[in-house]
């Protein structure tokens, strides 16, 4: 039966009939020079062979540009190529790390890194704890047999489509002095409140706003965990007349805790990355309130006149390494589920 | 048969000659410009470019019309990488200055251009030289406040008179603003030269002796304390100058448009898009520059148009900078585009600003006479190849303090350690 199922069609209908013809026929003529370049250097290494590609790919617009940011990082000067940038060893490195006490960015020489450092903590820690909530009850929600719920679906995954400058544009219509929230406070009665220009709300804005965008996407991920979750094991639970928060505790979340995993992981490297939606809405301001890491990289680079590049990169070196220690965290924590 | 082969022989070499010949009569040189505009003047000056192809048919000028984000933050890149256009419109002139090509070999008359633009050629050569001629003013432009006169007489308050102080403004806008209950009394671009406008005003002198940059002084810290303490009574809002943080500039044109503004300082180029935009909405002029401790002084400034010496056609680009800083030309671009001239003999016969309307024409007049009372800090400011260090340190820190991030004591010190390790930054 199951030979019968795999049989190829032979009738030549529909698009992969008239395709298997030339397919065949290229690896009719790839087959010789594989066979003799795995004979010469062996079937193990044939492996290397086939990824080769996508590594050159990789090595090109990821480890290549990976390694000029870290020569930029040792150098100095407002040069552009690295043959122009006199070698400063780990002087920029030296500059950031320049503290009275690394609680208290004005004590440092590059003080808007460590408040964008400081900002980018505070950021990540508040979205990635609501968003990771959030989207586990929507995702619950979602899962249940509610009316439309292929329609809410859609709307809570809508967002997400968008670019993050429309995002951010549209909520700073929203939230500006004469903004639509602002009118309907006052149509209200109320008083008019300056949302961007306080520093408070403007933390509690970009937040929210960093949710409203992104949650759909990890909705989705929590609910494709939620949904392969056998349903036999609710079956059971049911008939034991289990209460509805236990069966949650005991049979959801410890089924969905991979699925978690990467959500948490994710949208903690997200947080860090944070910078389109902020740079539109908030501009880093008020003050600094809202000044992120690679905000200040950006704004090191490029916007100076002159354009401290040195510096920039040993900032983007450091948030690798965060960026980096974070994915390790992922794979361990990942690692010890599966060992679990 | 032998003749008739030998014939057709000869025709078709004649015919691949003559084909060949025509080619190269036709082949065109392109020269790229990247422009940014704030008005009209793009248009204006896309339509001088055609005259100049019609005239020049070996040339083709291709107008790249960018937004002012490009010029300020990536043609510096793209000019360090060899990768830029042949001609910029720029800003940061003292910045882009190494990067400019010296026309004098190429020009028809060298003398012409020291002749009609003699105190800015300084603005646009490269550290050091003192007699490139690297491009020209497309616009002078000078610091200065607009006023919504309309809001003064509807509030029963009269405008202070032509010497009148900063202080005497911020008192007068903060009336009128609590009369007619408009949100933004005076609003300032968020700007380190328009800052310097004021400062330069209270009397900073901005370099010591030997030329090097000393921005705090008494003057700088007068003017500071004057836009800090205009924050904590309400006669500024903090939509400029507190929301954003760095180097971020941030315009009050929409809410001067809408008439939430009672004094807006900004600066000359805004004249085409009020008289534009603002129509008979409202009454609006243009005031000299009110008066500090030290002057009564604004900031001059301007967009230059400047060759790039990456360019591989030197000849044509000069033919371009010919054409466009030719009396005749440049007297239609300003008059079109409604700028100050940076011309010295257009200006000295004046200009007929035809498509101008009455308050165009009278704030066109307060801002040419403006030229005349600007004080020769100011000039030398911008002259300074590194004004733009100093001007991002003081929007940045001054920003920092007038949102509550500090005190105005640690601005000052963080002004000067940015603008020195930056100029130290620049010359490893």
């Amino acid at each position: 039966m199951a030979a019968a199922e795999t049989k190829p069609r032979r009738d030549g209908a529909g698009g992969a009939g008239s395709l298997a013809a030339p397919l065949a026929l290229l690896m009719r003529l790839v087959d010789w020079p594989m066979r003799a370049l795995q004979r010469l250097i062996g079937e193990r290494r044939m492996a290397y062979v086939f990824i080769l590609p996508n590594l050159a790919f990789f090595s090109l617009f990821v480890f290549l540009p990976l390694l000029i940011n870290f020569v930029f990082s040792v150098t100095g000067g407002a040069g552009l190529f690295p043959s122009e940038r006199p070698f400063v060893g780990a002087q920029q490195y030296g500059y950031l790390f320049d503290c009275g006490s690394f609680l208290d960015p004005s004590s440092c020489r590059e003080d808007h890194f460590w408040r964008g450092v400081a900002n980018t903590a505070r950021f990540t820690i508040f979205q990635v704890t609501a968003m990771v909530l959030l989207s586990l009850l929507t995702a619950v929600v979602l899962n249940m047999k509610i009316r439309a719920r292929g329609f809410f679906r859609a709307v809570y995954f809508f967002p997400v489509l968008l670019s993050p400058v429309v995002v951010a544009l549209t909520w700073k219509w929203i939230l500006q002095r004469d903004g639509l929230l602002n009118a309907a406070i006052t149509s209200l009665g109320g008083e008019r409140i300056l949302f961007l220009v306080d520093p408070g709300w403007a933390m509690f804005w970009i937040v929210f706003v960093s949710i409203w965008a992104h949650m759909g996407f990890y909705t989705l991920i929590l609910l494709a965990g939620l949904q392969a979750i056998p349903a036999d094991l609710y079956e059971a639970a049911e008939m034991d007349a289990t209460p509805r928060w236990r069966v949650f505790w005991r049979i959801t979340l410890p089924l969905l805790w991979p699925n978690m995993i990467v959500v948490i992981v994710l949208a903690l490297i997200r947080g860090v990355q944070t910078f389109d939606e902020v740079f539109v809405l908030t501009g880093g301001g008020p003050g600094t309130a809202t000044l992120m890491i690679v905000h200040y990289i950006y704004e090191t680079a490029f916007a100076n006149q002159v354009q401290n590049f040195g510096l920039a990169a040993a900032a983007s070196v450091v948030l690798g390494v965060v960026l980096f220690a974070l994915t390790l965290a992922q794979l361990a924590a990942s690692r010890r589920k599966g060992a679990a | 048969m032998q003749r008739t082969h030998r014939i057709s022989a000869f025709a078709a070499t004649a015919g691949l000659a003559i084909g060949l010949m025509a080619t190269t009569a036709f082949a065109q040189t392109t020269v790229r410009i990247a422009w940014y505009s704030d008005g009209n003047e793009g248009e204006v000056v896309s339509d001088l470019l055609k005259r100049f192809e019609a005239q020049n048919k070996d040339i083709k000028v291709a107008l790249d019309q960018v937004p002012y984000k490009a010029i300020t933050e990536n043609l510096p890149v793209q000019l360090a990488s060899g990768q830029g256009p042949d001609i910029a419109r720029v800003v940061d002139l003292g910045g882009v200055a190494r990067y400019a090509l010296d026309l004098r070999p190429y020009l028809k008359d060298a003398s012409y251009w020291e002749k009609n633009f003699g105190p800015f050629l300084p603005w646009m050569r490269p550290e050091g030289d003192s007699s490139a001629i690297t491009g020209f003013m497309t616009q002078l432009t000078v610091t200065g406040p607009f006023v919504n006169k309309t809001l003064f007489e509807q509030a029963g308050i009269a405008l202070p008179g032509a010497k009148a102080s900063w202080e005497d403004w911020g008192k007068a806008v903060k009336a009128v603003a609590d009369k007619v209950q408009a949100p933004f009394p005076l609003a300032m671009d968020r700007s380190g030269h328009r800052f310097f406008s004021v400062a330069v005003a209270e009397g900073a002198k901005v370099f010591d002796d030997k030329g090097e940059p000393a921005v705090i002084d008494d003057g700088f810290k007068r003017a500071a304390k004057l836009v800090y303490d205009w924050h904590n009574s309400g006669v500024m809002k903090k939509e400029l100058w507190g929301s954003v943080s760095g180097t971020a500039y941030r315009g009050a044109n929409d809410e001067f448009k809408n008439a939430q503004v009672v004094l807006y300082h900004s600066g000359s180029w805004q004249i085409a898009q009020f008289d534009k935009t603002v129509g008979d909405a409202f009454d609006w002029v243009a005031v000299p520059s009110p008066c500090g401790a030290g002057n009564c002084s604004g900031m001059p400034g301007g967009a230059g148009l400047v060759a790039i010496k990456t360019t591989k056609n030197p000849e044509a680009v000069a033919k371009v900078m010919d054409y466009l800083a030719s009396e005749p030309v440049l007297s239609e671009f300003y008059a079109r585009s409604l700028f100050v001239p940076g011309h010295l003999g257009i200006a000295a016969k004046g200009l007929d600003y035809k498509d101008a309307s009455p308050q165009a024409k009278a704030a066109l007049k307060v801002f040419s006479d403006q030229v005349a009372q600007l004080s020769p800090v100011a000039y030398k400011l911008q002259g300074y190849v590194n004004n733009r260090v100093i001007f991002n340190a003081v929007i940045s820190r001054l920003g920092q303090a007038i949102s509550g991030e500090g005190t105005l004591d640690e601005a000052y010190k963080r002004i000067e350690s940015d603008v020195a390790q930056q100029i130290a930054e620049r010359k490893k």
